[in-house]
């Protein structure tokens, strides 16, 4: 479904990337771990068309994204839940959700998207004329992937969603990832929550200075010695 | 001289200023006319006055409102002197006075609490404004937007009035004052202040972290900008021997100040200079071709080549020509 | 002491004033809201759209109205072009020279309009009644115009929260650089925006042309209250501004009854000046 192959990008002349070849299939979940700095947010932003490639091929169901305007990417089936969630804080849940429908081909779908997530999440329907900077970081997070939602993606990026979270917090948010997922969406999802995502997803990319470090099943990754040192903390 | 000294090396540019300055002080005998001594003049008046701008721009303290400074400076001797008969010799100091507690009173807070960027710009652009309808509502003395002209001492040449009835005494008098400025700014390159202001340009933070008093050297080069200004207005009355709100004070003129040092260059002692020489002449040029019979055509291409000269040349006519310059010496070196 | 009527004419005068006052800065604070920049040259804008108003309807004798509506149009495609040609090809600059292009267009538009239109005070010679209520004279024009402008913000607010490019508009001025994910072409928003802020622009000129004479140097005796307005209330807030318009507003009438007009205009931006530094964040604005 989507393939990225020797991906390099950076930030003016700060490489974060080199060549980094990832794939994600239809109907999988994939994770993408790695330190802090390693570049994953890079990644996911190269692959919303945030930020551009310098150099290495990235294609969406066999169309190159590369040649397509930023904006329009969103139209390919790819939806991004930002680091940070990103929401536009002195506006209504209900007017952010209704910004992930703004692409012409979503517009058509909004009413019976927005009835979608909120059935996904009722306690947005509650709060959706509460201003979004307003609302806890949890709330903020489930309003998060439901603008990405609107935009009616195939393929959800979701970059660390459990970030600055409470623990039972983070719990939900997993439980909210794995539904997403059973609901027959593709994920790409970062995380530092390395031994929760691993239980969730079914591959998984070691990212680390801007490389591959190594990738394979969920299960391969956790019986991997070093990797448990590392990330897992048992 | 001035674009001839970027090349040349240190003891090369020496000589070059010292021919520039004997050029200069011996101009008057050279036989030019009236009108080009007039325009002599306001080139070196109002490179002073761009000069003294720059000193803050430089820093990033972009003010909007030195038509203020300009405009009490300018108000200032003249009032004092057709009023109370105070000699420009003390009318002149009292609005450099004025203009600094001015500069003061509106610096302290913008810098205490940070007002910077676009704040700090249109906060000044208010001082400005309020300088310009203080004069304007003050009619009964100042004679409102029509202006005012200073009351003619003897036969119009005194020193103690510093009216003169030939240009030669204007010219010395705004040669020298011109010259101060630029050691001002040199003087101000050499001291700490640079450095401590550099610093507090590019990251408030760190700067104040590492013990400079932001505020009181922001305070400092703001008070000295004004108090230059100011004395360049009172000048520029004198010289012109009337002052009106719109060609000493408010947003137009404080606009032209800055456009002409970006125009030059405001990075560089010389920039401002090369802006109002530039300015002034291509001003002149283009009112004596078109002026007189189209009004309003020399000043639309005025403003047309100020807005292509920020979009292309952000870094002003000397500015960008040193970046050239810098740019070949280093293609000469790698060969 | 007894009830001052001239105080509340002055007053109801300064609401009337604010009105138009607040569309100004409404346009201001638009932009920069979304866009980042303060076109300095906002007011001559609303300048030569106060001369399309002239000759249109005093000149050429199209009906008020037409002319209005013609006039709108036309400075909103002014505000197109002002984006397209000077802020976009600095759009990465540092803010103060997008703030200075503008400030050069400002030179070019009263230059141009001097060289268009020349040096004289025109008038579009409307005789609009003055009302009298209870003893105090209400210029109609200024009611018709403060009328106008609240309906034009009411369209400009059912405009920005109910449409999606409105709500994009918004949402741009909050977070630009993530919009692209959700399909927004930043773009385009900001020339849609000037193209508004243009067309504000327009609608305040036909309703000061109905009260002042139009003149190349106009722009200059509205502009920097405007400026002072959108930071008072708060820089691309448009609550804020549409707030300060009318404090502005009282200080200038009210100021220019008890001494003269300047000194209103002084006490206003000394007021001003005085609110910097109590908030210099301006009344309903945070400061990041
Ligand atoms: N806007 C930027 N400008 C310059 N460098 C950046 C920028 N954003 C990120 N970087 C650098 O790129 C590298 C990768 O950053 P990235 O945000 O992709 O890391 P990450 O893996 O998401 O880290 P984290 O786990 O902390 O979110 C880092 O070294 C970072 O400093
Ligand atoms: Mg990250």
């Amino acid at each position: 479904m989507l393939e990225l192959k020797s991906v390099s990008a950076g930030y003016g002349s700060f490489q974060a990337l080199f060549g980094v070849s990832i794939e994600v299939r239809r109907g999988e979940a994939v994770a993408v771990i790695g330190p802090n700095g390693a570049g994953k947010t890079t990644l996911m932003r190269v692959i919303s068309g945030l930020l551009e490639t310098t150099s290495g091929e990235i294609a969406m169901e066999g169309r190159s994204l590369l040649d397509i305007a930023p904006h329009e990417i969103v139209a390919t089936g790819i939806g991004h839940v930002p680091e940070n969630r990103r929401l536009f804080p002195r506006m209504t849940v209900e007017e952010n959700l209704k910004m992930g429908a703004f692409a012409p081909a979503a517009r058509g779908k909004y009413k019976e998207r927005l009835a979608f997530v909120y059935d996904l999440f009722p306690a947005m329907m509650e709060r959706r004329n509460q201003m979004a900077g307003t609302m806890s970081g949890g709330e903020q997070q489930m309003c998060a992937i439901g603008r990405a939602l609107m935009t009616g993606p195939s393929l959800l990026l979701m970059d660390e969603p459990s970030a600055g979270l409470a623990p039972v917090i983070v719990q939900q948010v997993f439980d909210l990832v794995r539904r997403i997922r059973d609901d027959g969406y593709t994920v790409l999802i970062v995380e530092q929550n390395v031994r929760q995502v691993l239980k969730l997803v079914d591959r998984a990319y070691l990212l680390e200075a801007g490389t591959v470090k190594s990738g394979g099943t969920a299960e391969e990754l956790l019986g991997s010695e070093s990797l448990r040192k590392a990330y897992v903390g048992i | 001289m001035s674009l001839g000294a970027v090349n040349t090396g240190l003891t090369g540019a020496r000589a070059l200023q010292a021919a520039g300055i004997g050029v200069l002080l011996i101009l008057p005998f050279l036989g030019g006319s009236d009108y080009f001594m007039h325009i002599l003049i306001q080139v070196l008046i109002w490179a002073f006055i761009y000069t003294s701008w720059a000193l803050m721009g430089r820093l990033g303290l972009v003010s909007l409102g030195h038509g203020a400074f300009m405009g009490i400076g300018a108000y200032t001797v003249v009032l004092l002197w057709n009023f109370l008969g105070i000699t420009p010799w003390l009318g002149i100091p009292i609005g450099v006075v004025l203009a600094v507690l001015l500069a003061l009173v509106i610096g302290f807070p913008c810098f205490r609490f940070r007002i910077v960027g676009h704040y700090f710009a249109l906060v000044t652009l208010a001082l400005g404004e309020v300088v310009r309808l203080t004069i304007i509502a003050l009619r009964d003395h100042t004679g409102g937007s029509l202006g005012l002209t200073p009351n003619r001492f003897g036969d119009g040449t005194s020193w103690y009035a510093l009216q003169f009835a030939d240009k030669e005494y204007f010219y010395y008098i705004a040669l020298a004052v011109w010259l101060a400025g630029l050691g001002i700014w040199v003087l101000v390159d050499r001291s700490m202040m640079r450095y401590a202001l550099i610093a507090v340009g590019e990251d408030e933070g760190a700067a104040a972290s590492l013990g400079i008093r932001v505020t009181v050297q922001k305070l400092r080069i703001t008070a000295l900008s004004a108090a230059l200004t100011a004395l360049g207005g009172g000048l520029y009355a004198q010289y012109l021997t009337y002052v009106n709100p719109s060609i000493v004070s408010g947003v137009t003129v404080s606009l032209h100040i800055v456009f002409a040092v970006i125009v030059g260059g405001m990075f560089t002692a010389f920039g401002p200079t090369v802006g109002a020489l530039f300015t002034i002449t291509l001003s002149e040029i283009l009112r004596i071709s078109f002026g007189a019979q189209i009004i309003g055509l020399d000043l639309s291409i005025y403003g047309l080549l100020l807005i292509l000269f920020i979009i292309f040349l952000p870094k002003g006519i000397l500015g960008s020509l040193q970046d050239l310059a810098a740019k070949r010496a280093r293609e000469a070196k790698a060969d | 002491m007894a009830f001052d009527i001239y105080l509340l004419e002055a007053i109801i005068n300064g609401l009337l004033l604010g009105g138009v006052l607040a569309l100004l800065a409404l346009g201001l604070n638009l932009i920069f809201g979304v866009i980042d920049v303060i076109w300095i040259s906002y007011a001559e804008l609303v300048m030569l759209g106060m001369y399309a108003v002239y000759w249109l309807h005093a000149y050429y004798g199209v009906p008020l109205v037409l002319a209005g509506f013609i006039a709108i149009l036309g400075v909103a495609a002014l505000g197109f072009l002002v984006h397209y040609l000077v802020i976009s090809p600095i759009l990465s600059s540092p803010p103060i020279n997008q703030l200075l292009a503008t400030g050069g267009l400002l030179f070019f538009l009263q230059a141009f309009a001097m060289l268009l239109f020349g040096n004289e005070f025109r008038n579009i010679g409307l005789r609009l009644p003055i009302i009298v209520i209870a003893d105090m004279y209400i210029s109609f024009a200024r009611l018709l115009a403060f009328g106008a402008a609240l309906l034009g913000m009411v369209a400009l607010y059912l405009f920005l929260s109910r449409t999606f490019i409105g709500t994009a508009i918004r949402a741009v001025s909050q977070d630009r650089e993530i919009m692209a994910i959700m399909g927004v072409d930043t773009k385009k928003v900001y020339l849609i925006t000037s193209a508004i802020g243009g067309g504000l622009a327009g609608l305040a000129a036909c309703l000061l042309v109905l009260q002042y004479d139009v003149h190349p140097d106009v722009g200059l005796s509205f502009g920097p209250i405007t400026f002072m307005i959108c930071v008072l209330g708060g820089l691309g807030r448009l609550l804020g501004g549409f707030i300060a318009a009318f404090v502005m507003s009282q200080f200038i009438t009210i100021g220019g009854l008890y001494l003269d007009l300047e000194w209103g205009y002084v006490l206003a931006f000394v007021f001003f000046i005085g609110m910097m530094f109590w908030r210099p964040q301006g009344i309903l604005g945070t400061r990041s």
